[in-house]
């Protein structure tokens, strides 16, 4: 017998419908057809190897920062100071190995170290302070944007700091964040594979672990999370320090490749891993998300990047249609998404 | 009162409650609440058994919810003591308090809206198999153990993938009452669960929890609706301006004197005499 009774959804859903309710599918089909778009608008240059090559690599620093970013956003939080943190891992990692002539691999953790301790200064600070997020990291954001550079100045006496291949160690971690698959312009980075392994674990966690549970518990509706026994708290003062931890990834790679550190870079970027985030289905609100919907985010920004002074237009307009894509998508989120979440999530 | 004897035969909770007649699972001394210099709940002495279904009844601000908001661990008391199994206990979180047994369910705080039933149901304490950092949500082991939990109490609620906001009302309270039960629940809280929902739907869970209490777990119910009590209360404990005023079983009590008490009580009076004499 049953007490309480409602018409039964099927037990077996046709495929289609299961593949149109997964948060990240608007974003598969944007970048598909803005590939092929681009495609077309370049006369096909988009489709070789080089081109290719380009797109995947000005997309991956901001896929595997995205991807954490989208994580956070899940949970219900922001971090606007993911961009400067890249500069911040970068410089740290400069300073120390390059100006103090530290072994690469202890500056590699020391600089993980402090990025994870910014980390949970965001995340400590959003909790007991109960204030909003776009607020702390927005201090944080300013703050190590005006540190980063003077402190590098006043140790180095440049904010450009170089020669970081002379550190000890060198080799070995270039092999690890660095190495190169083909020739150029045909090349392509293993932090692509790092990028790939990334989302994989992210998106792992978020479906497949009870952590990945309480971050859409915290995001969905933060009193009934706690209310039940989850660790709201604990949660997003993790994913701080998991955004914190790929800004460090993304900034020591960098360092690495190039062997030399601007220290002001990474300003700005913050709204990218965000739109990224968006376009690739998560709510802003929280509580419904992927981890592969940021990283393919990031693709339609490599393939806009790219795409559009392939197609030969002026690479400014690249702003307008970063605008225009967040604006459609947010749209698209609100309008088709509300409906079908109100069907299913998973 | 004829609903109400159907509803007690067939009830095992007396026979539960015989054989253990002396230790109750919770009991409340001198429990009290102060915020700041506002006193919002003070002296209570009450002591709940297993089987009984206890109502707690009251006007807005009578102390009520601060009460059970103390025995779920979202508040800590500034008087008194908590006695789990006649042993002082102190509740530091709801996660806690869960972990000892004693499970609440609020009418808003129930489930989050965008996840699904399954998610919901396992929300907090998520069964997972494998070791180390290769420990895992164990997805299937939690549809089918909700499904099995569900079927046993009766409530049927179709597709697990379902998001929880589409679920109606009563639906919500079956599934985070089965959930509750699930879990072990020995002492269960429900926060007017009944008050958004309509006559039928009320029925369902008015039945949800007498069936709850018939499996030995103590239920404090806080309802509006004197009703709703009196067809499934064991117990009643009206309070009044942060005060325990009656603890009465039902046996005492008719769906009138019912009423009254919650009406207020003597504050009924004073107020019919101070219309009077207007």
């Amino acid at each position: 017998m049953s007490l309480l009774q409602l018409p039964a959804f099927g037990k077996k859903r046709p495929w289609v419908r299961t593949a149109v309710l997964r948060p990240e599918l608007g974003s598969l089909v944007a970048a598909a057809l803005l590939f092929i778009f681009f495609s077309i608008a370049s006369s096909g240059a988009m489709l070789e190897v080089p081109t290719i090559a380009r797109v995947l690599d000005t997309a991956w620093p901001y896929g595997i920062i995205a991807v954490a970013v989208g994580l956070l956003m899940i949970s219900g939080e922001f971090d606007l100071s993911a961009g400067v943190m890249v500069g911040t891992a970068g410089a740290l990692l400069g300073v120390m190995a390059a100006e103090w002539g530290m072994n690469l691999w202890l500056a590699l953790l020391l600089s993980l170290g402090v990025c994870l301790a910014l980390g949970l200064w965001n995340g400590v600070l959003v909790v007991w302070t109960g204030l909003p997020s776009f607020v702390i990291t927005l201090g944080t954001f300013f703050g190590l944007r005006g540190a980063n550079v003077a402190l590098s100045k006043y140790f180095t006496g440049d904010a450009l700091i170089e020669n970081i291949d002379e550190a000890a160690g060198f080799d070995s971690l270039h092999a690890i964040v660095a190495t190169v698959f083909g020739t150029a312009p045909s090349d392509f980075r293993v932090s692509l594979l790092w990028w790939c392994g990334f989302t994989l674990i992210a998106t792992w966690i978020l479906w497949r672990t009870k952590i990945g549970n309480w971050i859409f518990a915290t995001g969905d509706d933060r009193e009934v999370a706690r209310a039940v026994g989850v660790p709201v708290n604990g949660t997003k003062i993790g994913l701080f320090m998991l955004t914190a931890g790929a800004a460090w990834f993304v900034g020591v790679s960098n360092a690495v490749r190039y062997t030399s550190v601007q220290a002001g870079q990474g300003v700005g970027a913050e709204f990218f891993y965000i739109i990224a985030a968006v376009v690739g289905g998560c709510r802003m609100a929280g509580g419904y998300g992927s981890a592969v919907g940021p990283a393919i985010g990031a693709l339609i920004w490599g393939i806009a990047f790219v795409g559009i002074p392939h197609a030969g237009w002026n690479s400014d307009w690249r702003w307008a249609f970063l605008g225009v894509l967040l604006l459609l998508s947010t749209l698209i989120n609100h309008i088709v998404g509300e409906r079908v979440r109100t069907a299913r999530s998973g | 009162m004829t609903t109400k004897q159907t509803a007690d035969q067939g009830n095992g909770a007396s026979q539960l409650s015989d054989e253990t007649p002396d230790v109750p699972v919770l009991e409340a001394r001198g429990l009290g609440k102060r915020f700041g210099s506002v006193v919002a709940l003070r002296d209570v002495d009450v002591s709940l058994r297993a089987g009984e279904v206890t109502c707690v009844v009251g006007d807005n601000g009578a102390g009520k919810s601060v009460f059970i908001k103390m025995l779920c661990g979202l508040i800590r008391p500034s008087d008194g003591q908590i006695l789990l199994d006649g042993t002082p206990t102190e509740f530091s979180s709801p996660r806690r308090a869960r972990a000892l047994g004693i499970v609440a369910v609020y009418q808003d705080l129930a489930l989050t809206p965008t996840m699904s039933l399954w998610r919901n149901f396992f929300m907090g304490a998520e069964p997972v198999k494998g070791w180390g950092i290769f420990q895992r949500f164990d997805v299937e082991y939690a549809k089918q153990a909700m499904q099995t939990e569900l079927e046993k109490l009766g409530v049927e609620l179709g597709d697990p993938d379902r998001a929880a906001h589409t679920l109606s009302g009563g639906e919500r309270q079956g599934l985070a009452i089965a959930r509750a039960l699930y879990y072990g629940a020995r002492i269960l809280i429900l926060d007017e669960p009944t008050s958004a929902l309509g006559v039928r739907q009320s029925g369902a869970v008015l039945r949800l929890i007498r069936r709850a209490a018939q499996r030995g777990t103590a239920v404090i119910l806080v309802t509006p609706k004197p009703q709703h009590a009196f067809w499934v209360g064991d117990r009643f404990l009206v309070f009044q301006r942060g005060r325990l005023i009656e603890d009465r079983a039902s046996e005492t009590l008719t769906l009138e004197s019912l009423s009254y008490l919650m009406a207020g009580g003597g504050e009924v009076d004073e107020l019919e005499s101070a219309i009077a004499n207007a």
